[in-house]
């Protein structure tokens, strides 16, 4: 539920996948899970020894070969996304996810999800705001047969209108749940008013209207512009070796276009010192505060992302747990994200509390943005939260999911093979002074953009 | 998923659905050999020797601590946990929320370390924690680089005999619960809708009480009530400890007697012997109109034995049973429902196998427009009588089990779901030789056993809930409830 996704470090299970709706909320802050890469223990480097492979056909992927359980983990991203979706075919490229595995090749969505099953194999496809992911689990002794499986998934996906419809039906119903829950509509609110003419501003699973309008040609030809193999990250982890795997690389993807067709989205600032207040009757009122941030490119990026950190970003320490949660009881969560996007970078804090508290609670909010631009942290804060950052990257390699996870977001971000060995030291030699530039650089003398859902406007 | 509301709260975070499905779904540490044939995809009969856990080991201190250690050295991290057999199904009458909310009070001071230090020290070698509470058990963990190990333990053992709370530190947590249930619940007509067919369902049973607490109740929970609850249940012999990564039993053995050792019983906690559910006659369905709804949904529920409370192995078949019925987009409610007769947008069941006590089967299901909640529950109804009537095919059954037993394997990528699995197993009655030998008796499931399992457990009427907006049937939207910019 919300941000509380970002204490999970794993992505929902493929049964939830379509259950639970991807509200943008979520996926904002899931796309920072994938960047909140610190350093290294001694040891994780042997664990993750990266491998670089190419393929005959000329396709690349990382492996990590680890045969302790008898696994395969596939992760990829094609660059994509919701941002590509069409004018007014808002919720297309979610529906590509829900679609790809109802149906393929010569077998019909029952077929289809019949033989996923026999092969106790795990596939699932979901679309973030820049890039559309997909995600393969197989026990080893079946690899070739749940590789083809793939192949079918992503080359020669069927679209009937039965499969089609039947989704299209699935993702209104989700679309509608949500549509008065606060968090979710605090989502949709904020997006739009801070990227009102952008597709960041769009809603990413769409709205009733515009899902029930999409086609199967929607669907091929946006298949067909983003399925590429100039777009195309892939990292493999398990249980098998760099020349069984090459074979099976190429039997996917070496049939893709060369080039994907993307059209190009624009860099945006999200818009400062707007106010949105939408009544809901319920007694908890969502509230958003944001500022722009910074793309993950950004020089300034590994300061604001331990700035972050001390602010709001430490599950059980930062400013913004200790003085609206510890202190004063007003929330049950509370923290601020850094969100970095292909083309635009937000800071936001997000919490929720009882209507009668919600000025209180976001002046306190607004007083720590404040004290964080005119004075700082203290070279201890600053000492800790390295400490933290460092220190808990091991944390995202223990097992062979995470670590295609962790490897195929380093692709995604285009931060070089040798990131992993890296990064703690790029962490460890920021300045406080850096860390005090920055925090003024986003927060000093900006009018953040707030958003409330709650009673009475409160 | 809304319609799966679990009754299982964290400090931070809710335990995601795998939690409870796991339990019923143990992992393993599959051989080869059971997978010899390199010809044919795996059958559900290759993983019927699965050993779950093969090379665990466990031990027990003197002060009657249990000890279990999973080692998994592909990542020099561990996952130290410390699960209490205490959950929300255990507090005195009146007292709801208590188990749950001194969950969130063992994270304040103790004699020896003040509040935060020891949340600033697992920060500080980079590690994550958190803690979660569920109808039978109480579980706090955290997650480092294995070096910390013993820091950890001896700051657990810590808090487990030297808690000190005051007002002034219960005070302000308590509003953070009451948030955390505004949050939860009362933000979300499915969730209040949840609270009200638990309370049918469980009649003459705490299990019929939230986890976190009536309102009300919450608000006149005192340091009394949190320390009285500490000294009878936070005792070592109440407790088990598990550690899963890169560590050997001798290690954590060593370690487990400098710390956990130490310490004294401090009470004897007793049976946890909870009155009967009773299963009352009469038709009920309940309906929740609520402005807030705009896309309808049902759930029914049965009251059904758990692994913990069925004979033989009727535990097993109510998994593949679930499975079978509902368990995704082959199974018979997915079929009939969504893809051959369209008046649903989505359906499914669901077990939660692993409880103390008797515990529920579900059926959930979205109607499509046009559908009313009640055809929707006459069309279920259906679905589940033509399984009480004929059966279950022998592919069906196969294909079920193979999808179960598998996930043993899948859970062997992570050792923090190892840990829970034998966690929640050991916290509602199960041991863990059941839990290794799961795969076997999952696979000796006959389709006469679940046939013979629908029957006697699902051909009873169940507590049925409709979700609807105040003037829909079915799924036309309730634009009048619509949020207004302003």
């Amino acid at each position: 539920m919300n941000f509380l996704a970002r204490f999970e470090t794993e992505r929902p299970g493929s049964g939830q996948r379509r259950s639970s709706g991807k509200h943008p909320f979520k996926s904002a802050v899931a796309g920072l899970a994938g960047l909140a890469l610190a350093g290294l223990w001694p040891g994780l480097a042997q664990a993750t020894e990266i491998q670089e492979i190419t393929t005959d056909a000329g396709i690349t992927a990382w492996l990590v070969e680890d045969h302790t359980v008898p696994l395969i983990a596939v992760e990829f991203a094609f660059k994509g996304g919701s941002s590509q979706n069409p004018d007014g075919k808002e919720g297309l490229s979610n529906l590509l996810s829900a679609t790809l595995d109802e149906g393929a090749g010569d077998l019909n969505a029952r077929a289809f999800q019949g033989r996923l099953e026999d092969l106790v194999m795990r596939l699932s496809f979901e679309d973030g705001r820049d890039d559309f992911y997909g995600s393969m689990r197989t026990i080893s002794l079946n690899a070739d047969d749940a590789f083809e499986m793939l192949r079918l998934a992503v080359s020669e996906p069927r679209f009937d209108t039965e499969a089609v419809e039947r989704m299209k039906t699935q993702l209104i119903a989700n679309i509608r749940r949500e549509k008065n829950d606060p968090d979710a509509i605090a989502g949709r609110v904020w997006s739009q008013t801070v990227y009102p003419d952008h597709p960041y501003g769009k809603p990413s699973d769409g709205t009733e209207e515009t899902v029930a309008k999409l086609t199967p040609e929607d669907l091929r030809a946006l298949q067909q512009r983003m399925f590429a193999r100039d777009n195309l990250k892939i990292a493999v982890v398990g249980a098998i070796d760099a020349e069984t795997l090459k074979p099976l690389l190429d039997h996917v993807f070496a049939s893709l276009p060369e080039k994907a067709d993307l059209k190009e989205i624009p860099d945006v600032q999200p818009k400062t010192g707007m106010t949105e207040t939408v009544e809901l009757n319920v007694p908890q009122t969502s509230i958003r505060v944001g500022l722009p941030g910074l793309k993950r490119s950004d020089p300034d990026f590994i300061p604001a992302f331990i700035m972050n950190h001390i602010l709001g970003g430490g599950t059980f320490s930062s400013w913004l747990y200790d003085e609206v949660r510890e202190k004063r009881g007003l929330a049950y969560s509370v923290g601020s994200y850094l969100i970095s996007r292909d083309h635009s970078g937000m800071l936001m804090a997000a919490t929720g509390t009882r209507a009668e508290k919600a000025a209180e609670t976001l002046s306190i909010i607004e007083e720590q943005f404040r004290r964080m631009a005119d004075e700082g942290p203290t070279p201890d804060e600053l000492q800790k939260a390295k400490d933290y950052l460092t220190g808990s990257y091991a944390l995202r390699f223990d097992s062979s999911s995470k670590i295609a996870n962790q490897l195929v977001g380093i692709q995604i971000e285009d931060l070089g093979i040798d990131y992993i060995k890296n990064r703690n030291q790029m962490i460890e030699e920021v300045t406080l002074d850096q860390v005090k530039a920055v925090a003024r650089r986003l927060l000093a003398g900006k009018t953040p953009t707030i958003i409330t859902v709650g009673p009475n406007g409160a | 998923m809304k319609s799966h509301s679990l009754k299982a709260l964290g400090r931070h975070v809710r335990v995601a659905v795998f939690l409870v499905v796991a339990a019923a779904a143990p992992t393993a540490q599959m051989t080869v050999s059971a997978l010899a044939d390199p010809q044919a995809a795996a059958t559900s009969a290759d993983f019927a020797d699965i050993r779950v856990g093969g090379d665990i080991a466990t031990f027990t201190l003197q002060n009657g601590m249990e000890g279990i250690v999973i080692p998994d050295h592909r990542a020099p991290v561990v996952t130290h946990m410390v699960w209490y057999k205490v959950g929300s199904a255990d507090e005195a009458p009146g007292k709801s929320g208590i188990a749950h909310f001194f969950e969130h009070l063992m994270f304040k001071g103790t004699k020896n370390h003040p509040a935060g230090e020891f949340s600033a020290m697992v920060a500080a070698i980079g590690g994550s924690e958190n803690a979660f509470t569920s109808n039978d058990y109480t579980a706090y963990f955290q997650r480092v680089a294995k070096e910390h190990l013993g820091t950890m333990m001896t700051f657990e053992a810590d808090r487990m005999a030297n808690l000190v709370l005051t007002e002034e530190v219960i005070a302000p947590e308590r509003e953070v619960v009451l948030e955390e249930r505004r949050q939860r619940v009362e933000n979300d007509p499915g969730s209040k809708l949840g609270e009200t067919l638990d309370a049918m369902l469980y009649v003459n049973h705490p299990y019929g009480v939230p986890v976190i607490g009536w309102k009300n109740e919450i608000e006149a929970l005192n340091k009394v009530d949190a320390i009285d609850f500490y000294n009878r249940y936070y005792t070592p012999n109440n407790a088990i400890l598990i550690v899963a990564g890169d560590v050997t039993t001798d290690e954590v053995k060593a370690l487990a007697e400098e710390t956990y050792g130490k310490l004294e019983r401090r009470a004897e906690p007793g049976e946890r012997s909870r009155p009967e559910p009773q299963t009352v006659p009469g038709e009920q369905t309940v309906t929740l109109s609520d402005p807030q709804v705009n896309q309808p949904n049902m759930r029914q529920a049965w009251l059904v034995p758990s692994y913990n409370t069925a004979e033989g192995t009727d535990a097993e078949a109510i998994d593949v049973l679930a499975q079978i019925l509902g368990g995704g987009n082959t199974s018979r409610l997915y079929e009939k429902l969504v893809v051959e007769d369209g008046v649903a947008a989505a359906a499914g069941s669901w077990y939660q196998s692993s409880a103390l006590d008797d515990t529920r089967f579900m059926i959930y299901a979205v109607p499509r427009d046009g559908t009313t909640l009640n055809e929707l529950a006459s069309a279920t109804s259906a679905v589940l009588q033509n399984v009480i009537d004929n059966g279950v095919s022998g592919e069906e059954l196969e294909r079920a089990k193979k999808s179960l037993l598998s996930s043993t394997i899948y859970a062997q990528d992570n050792q923090a779901t190892m840990a829970r699995i034998f966690g929640v197993a050991l916290t509602t009655g199960g041991t863990v030789e059941e839990v290794q030998a799961w795969p076997a008796r999952l696979a000796s499931v006959s389709v006469e056993d679940v046939q013979a399992a629908a029957r006697k457990y699902l051909a009873g009427s169940p507590v049925t809930a409709f979700l609807k907006g105040p003037e829909t049937a079915s799924g036309a939207a309730n634009t009048a409830a619509t949020g207004q910019k302003s």
